[in-house]
């Protein structure tokens, strides 16, 4: 049986009549053409799926969109400024040559994104730590750490 | 990757989700976080034509200290690694989630959907019966409380029936003069189940240099995780230096029951008991007061 659901989607409300069995990466990518999110491994094993819910990171595979109801979520979509101006992890990904291919790099910035709203100052263990759900098979992560640590030491 | 359909209900009270279970028995799954449910629905292993979400009904989540650990079955475990008094007092407990799965997972995984899959893998399981939790369970007939010692019947068997709920974990203080410590034994850094799992509490007497109280408890060096009784035995009023706790080691090696898996050897298991219960127990110590770190200073980290 579907069932109506409304959340707040990159800061704007929205509502979505959505299937119990529907996930909340297939609602986003499907339903809402939000498709920078993107589907990896689809078990909560690469981390490509990250989105941001409630100010926590989860894997949008396996969070069920029915679930989303009246929370707040934020996508790589929601990162830039209504003007295009880049968020600063963004900036730096691309000045640091944090990114390869390309598709593990939603999920990693979405990851970095929480990381750093919780621990604006983390160590490089910490960063390591917080971006250990986060699979990249090209760039051997150094890039992506120096990146992130780029901008924690910008605050 | 699609799920099967499936009814979907999300309780806001234990005895609605109680009436629920009442009414679709075999045919409902609880989901708790969903990282094993939607998994397994996934991987074709499980298709509920109903789901029951436990996460709206408000008193199965939070962490309580009340005389005794108070921790509701739908915390996640990333509440837990978070939680200062954990961290204090309960140390092997938070070892245990820290590196569980990665931030993602752990921001909705929760302790007793841990516990409930009882894979033989799960993390929480050994410190949880190193701290001699019990486990309190709801169902149409009332409550009752199970030792978690009784509650694990094999690989992903438990006691619980299909019309009951696991809502808290009910754990004991630690006496003075204790320290404790889980080491999860993998083979890379992160996002990794365990080869083994050794929680190690010890309990020294006044003067801190003997063990008035042990407690060893082993995960995937059996069935279901384990206790090493014979190792806490052969460890009650020993002096706690490093040499006892070889032995202790090599004594709750004999008493295990490794299996050869698709992830090790039994040997190797067992070898790894040997080790890891010094190496815990030096982490323990660590945690204790540096007098106590020194004894077990050369033990390798």
């Amino acid at each position: 049986m579907r069932k109506n659901i409304s959340f707040i989607l990159n800061g704007k409300e929205v509502s979505a009549e959505v299937e119990p069995s529907m996930t909340l990466l297939e609602l986003l990518r499907e339903e809402f053409g939000l498709i920078g999110t993107k589907e990896g491994c689809g078990y909560g094993e690469c981390g490509a799926c990250t989105v941001i819910m409630d100010d926590k990171s989860v894997n949008s595979c396996l969070v069920l969109a029915i679930q989303a109801d009246d929370k707040n979520i934020l996508t790589v979509e929601g990162l830039a400024s209504e003007d295009g101006t880049l968020h600063p992890l963004q900036k730096a990904f691309v000045e640091h040559g944090a990114v390869q291919c390309g598709f593990c790099t939603p999920g990693m910035l979405m990851s970095a994104k929480a990381l750093l709203d919780e621990k604006p100052q983390p160590t490089e263990k910490e960063i390591r730590a917080g971006m250990a759900g986060n699979l990249c098979r090209c760039t051997g992560y150094v890039k992506i750490v120096e990146a992130i640590k780029a901008v924690s030491e910008e605050k | 990757m699609h799920l099967r359909k499936f009814e979907y209900f999300e309780p806001t009270t234990l005895r609605e989700a109680l009436a629920l279970l009442r009414q679709y028995k075999e045919e409902a799954k609880i989901i708790a976080g969903g990282t094993d449910l939607l998994v397994q629905m996934k991987q074709d292993n499980l298709s509920p034509e109903v789901i029951i979400c436990l996460r709206s009904i408000p008193e199965l989540s939070g962490i309580e200290l009340d005389g005794e650990l108070k921790i509701g079955s739908m915390t996640t475990h990333r509440e837990i690694e978070k939680s200062s008094v954990i961290r204090g007092s309960f140390s092997l407990l938070t070892d245990a989630v820290d590196n569980l799965g990665s931030i993602q997972i752990r921001n909705v995984a929760t302790i007793g959907g841990n516990i409930c899959n009882a894979a033989p893998s799960a993390d929480t399981a050994p410190p949880l019966l190193a701290l001699k939790a019990e486990v309190e369970v709801v169902g149409l007939e009332g409550k009752r409380i199970v030792n978690l010692k009784e509650f694990f019947l094999g690989p992903n068997q438990t006691v619980l029936t299909p019309n009951e709920i696991l809502t808290r974990f009910l754990i004991p203080q630690l006496p003075p003069n204790s320290g404790s410590a889980y080491i999860k034994h993998t083979r890379r850094g992160a996002m990794d189940l365990p080869l083994l799992g050794v929680a190690v509490i010890v309990n020294l007497d006044s003067d801190g240099k003997s063990i008035k109280e042990s407690r060893i408890a082993l995960g995937l060096a059996a069935p279901i995780p384990m206790r090493a009784s014979a190792a806490e035995k052969f460890l009650q009023s020993k002096p706690f230096r490093i040499e006892i706790l070889r032995k202790a080691g090599e004594i709750a090696a004999f008493e295990a029951h490794p299996r050869t898996s698709m992830r090790t050897t039994a040997e190797y298991r067992r070898e790894m008991i040997k080790a890891l219960i010094p190496r815990a127990a030096a982490i323990a110590a660590e945690r204790m007061s540096p007098a106590c770190a020194r004894e077990f200073a050369c033990e390798g980290k």
